[in-house]
């Protein structure tokens, strides 16, 4: 009894010392991720006055980052957050800077360039983003020369627009159930292939609208056993331009991770259609679409938005073709700024080396997204 | 003239519900849905008569040996029927069908699809179910009218005999798009649907090219399919631009029949154009 006491007490007093051992003398990383200054203190080097940059960002003290920069007098603190967070809606208005790598480029007494990788975490997956930084030495730190990528000024201009929608009046609920309603749209996969990959089964394949009217579209496939069974059901998620106008053909890719094809007998199909209300602007094009083949297989580009709206989320996807026409992948991006009329925006979908050999030709498409828009 | 005849049938040829006592319980094999009936008893006495059926259960005081009255509506749904007498300790049953009234009064007309493309063979379908003024399916068989009109062809039509209630059809998609009136007729009631007969695929798709600036402009002729209609507004053409190693695409609806972009200029350049699976002509860009 005594010594269950014993215990316990000290027990009791070991704890409450370590609260003041911590509170006294907190590790930098606690302090840091409880929102303090913590990893970025120093200045003493300019790795850590990058690390201390980047840190501000993550915390985003982003007052705090611009009042340590060497060159603010060239832009106003507004332009350097509408830098990093946009200066319209789109994915990074709400992204996180999830970690950081600084990589040094260059370095003398008292200047250094560092490479600063920064990887953004959003909704829809994360994005990355690298600045070279200039730095100077300023007495005993240094101090960052940010790069600010000037926000692009679009001219005032008139765009004459023939609009064009469609809005859909269905049956009311307590119309008699022989009362006609309108049908879905008719669509088509024209296209699937599935393909054995180290981290599973992918089905790929596209989608044709052969309506007259826009769809809503999914595409669901489930993995048929050889006795019948259901080895898995999955659909496409965002790996599709669910939005698809009359005769508009979209790719898809629908994972199925942990299956190996040796297993699968049969594969079903289920194409999902709903008939939307839709605008049939803003067109997008796509412009100067390369293909780099391996060992950093990829597709550049541009996006460029050729109405007078702005788009504030676009996500491009690319459907890749042998010199047979056959199916050979489906990659895509989510760019992270928004695209304001006429001005192109950089793409850049990476492409899996050991598929990019295969690779003749790409199709892409672009689904984008309007703040305040139900279509 | 018909359901008077049939309510006239009704009331003189009711059987007597009699007691247990004096007799067995007697209905008649059938009663028209919704009609008025009366059911003279025999005996003495107080009684309790229940009527039990698909979605109905009645019950009435009776005084045996007076009539007991049914207003019109009372029975209105088709089906079996089963009648019970009770007076103190005896119990006497019968059973009876509540049959449709021959009268159709509304056709529920279900027409498939809403939307096809144009001079497709038994594309369009037609059900009509035919119903009494109590939603009874009427199951004798009746004649039933099917007429698909569109303003620009001629008139189907064929008349379909009922099977169980329903009759149905399939008809061909006009060769010229709009909407069609799809109707159901059976005596003088009627239902109407209305189908859309749209374009199908674009026939020929050609594109030209004229210089604009830094800019070539492409431009579609106005697309039809291989009816002559015009492929509606909205439709997406494809356009693509293949030069030394890159390629630009664009998506453009067809807007007032047309579809038209801008792309940039590079002498050498080809040029394609595709609406959904349909491939149009291909230009080499040189300037002119």
């Amino acid at each position: 009894m005594a010594k269950g006491i014993l215990i316990a007490v000290s027990i009791g007093i070991a704890t409450v010392l370590l609260i003041v051992i911590g509170t006294i003398w907190p590790v930098s990383t606690a302090v840091f991720f409880a929102g303090g200054p913590g990893l970025g203190g120093s200045a003493s080097t300019p790795i850590a006055a990058s690390r201390r940059l980047a840190n501000e960002i993550h915390q985003h003290a982003l007052a705090k980052a611009y009042s340590s920069l060497g060159n603010k007098a060239q832009f106003t603190e507004q332009e350097f957050v509408s830098d990093l967070t946009g200066s319209t809606l789109s994915l990074r208005t709400y992204a996180t800077l999830d970690t950081y790598e600084v990589r040094p480029l260059h370095e003398s007494a008292n200047e250094a360039e560092i490479a600063l990788r920064m990887h953004w975490s959003t909704v829809v997956g994360t994005f990355e983003e690298t600045r070279d930084l200039h730095l100077v030495k300023n007495g005993d730190h240094w101090v960052v020369d940010w790069p600010l990528v000037k926000k692009p000024v679009v001219p005032p201009q008139v765009f004459a627009v023939n609009y064009l929608r469609w809005d859909v009046i269905y049956r009311g609920a307590g119309d008699d159930w022989g009362s006609q309603d309108v049908d879905a749209p008719h669509v088509r996969i024209i296209d699937m292939h599935p393909v054995n990959r180290a981290e599973g089964v992918v089905v790929l394949g596209e989608l044709l609208n052969e309506d007259v009217v826009p769809a809503y579209v999914s595409v669901r496939a489930t993995l048929l056993a050889k006795n019948g069974s259901v080895l898995a059901s999955e659909d496409s998620f965002d790996k599709i331009s669910h939005t698809l106008l009359p005769k508009q053909v979209t790719p898809f890719l629908i994972r199925f991770p942990g299956v190996d094809i040796s297993q699968i007998a049969s594969i079903r199909m289920d194409p999902i259609s709903v008939l939307v209300s839709a605008s049939a602007d803003p067109v997008i094009e796509v412009q100067n679409q390369k293909f780099n083949g391996p060992p950093a297989a990829s597709l550049n580009g541009q996006l460029s938005n050729q109405s007078g709206q702005i788009v504030n989320i676009a996500h491009v996807l690319t459907t890749f073709y042998d010199k047979n026409g056959q199916l050979v992948w489906v990659a895509g991006q989510y760019i992270d700024r928004a695209l304001l009329p006429q001005t192109p925006v950089d793409f850049h979908i990476p492409v899996p080396a050991d598929l990019a050999k295969n690779i003749a030709n790409e199709r892409t498409v672009v689904a984008s997204y309007r703040s305040g828009s139900s279509d | 003239m018909n359901a008077r005849f049939l309510l006239g049938a009704l009331v003189l040829g009711v059987a007597s519900v009699s007691l247990a006592q004096s007799g067995s319980l007697s209905l008649p094999p059938t009663f028209v849905a919704g009609s008025a009936f009366s059911l003279p008893t025999t005996g003495s006495g107080k009684a309790v008569f229940y009527i039990v059926g698909p979605g109905q259960a009645l019950r009435r005081d009776v005084d045996l040996g007076e009539p007991v009255s049914f207003p019109a509506g009372t029975l209105y749904n088709a089906g079996h029927y089963v009648a019970i007498l009770s007076s103190g300790a005896s119990t006497e049953t019968g059973q009876f069908d509540v049959v449709p009234a021959a009268q159709p009064e509304k056709i529920s007309f279900l027409a498939k699809p809403s939307r096809l493309p144009v001079g497709l063979h038994n594309g369009i379908s037609g059900a009509a179910y035919i119903f009494d003024a109590y939603h009874n399916l009427i199951l004798k068989p009746l004649p039933v009218s099917f007429e698909l009109s569109n303003q620009s062809s001629t008139v189907q039509a064929r008349t379909v005999t009922t099977r169980n209630g329903v009759a149905w059809t399939e008809m061909d998609s006009a060769t010229k798009q709009g909407s069609a009136k799809f109707v159901a007729r059976v005596g003088d009631i009627s239902s109407t649907r209305v189908i859309a007969e749209v374009p199908g695929d674009p026939c020929r798709l050609v594109m030209t090219a004229r210089p604009d600036g830094k800019n070539v402009e492409l431009q579609t002729a106005p697309l039809r399919d291989c009816g002559g209609n015009p492929v509606p507004d909205g439709t997406i053409v494809t356009f693509t631009e293949s030069y030394n190693g890159m390629q630009s695409t664009v998506d453009a609806p067809l807007k007032q029949g047309i579809a038209k972009v801008e792309m940039p200029a590079y002498n050498g350049a080809r040029i394609s154009v595709a609406s959904g699976v349909v491939a149009g002509n291909e230009i080499r860009w040189n300037g002119r």
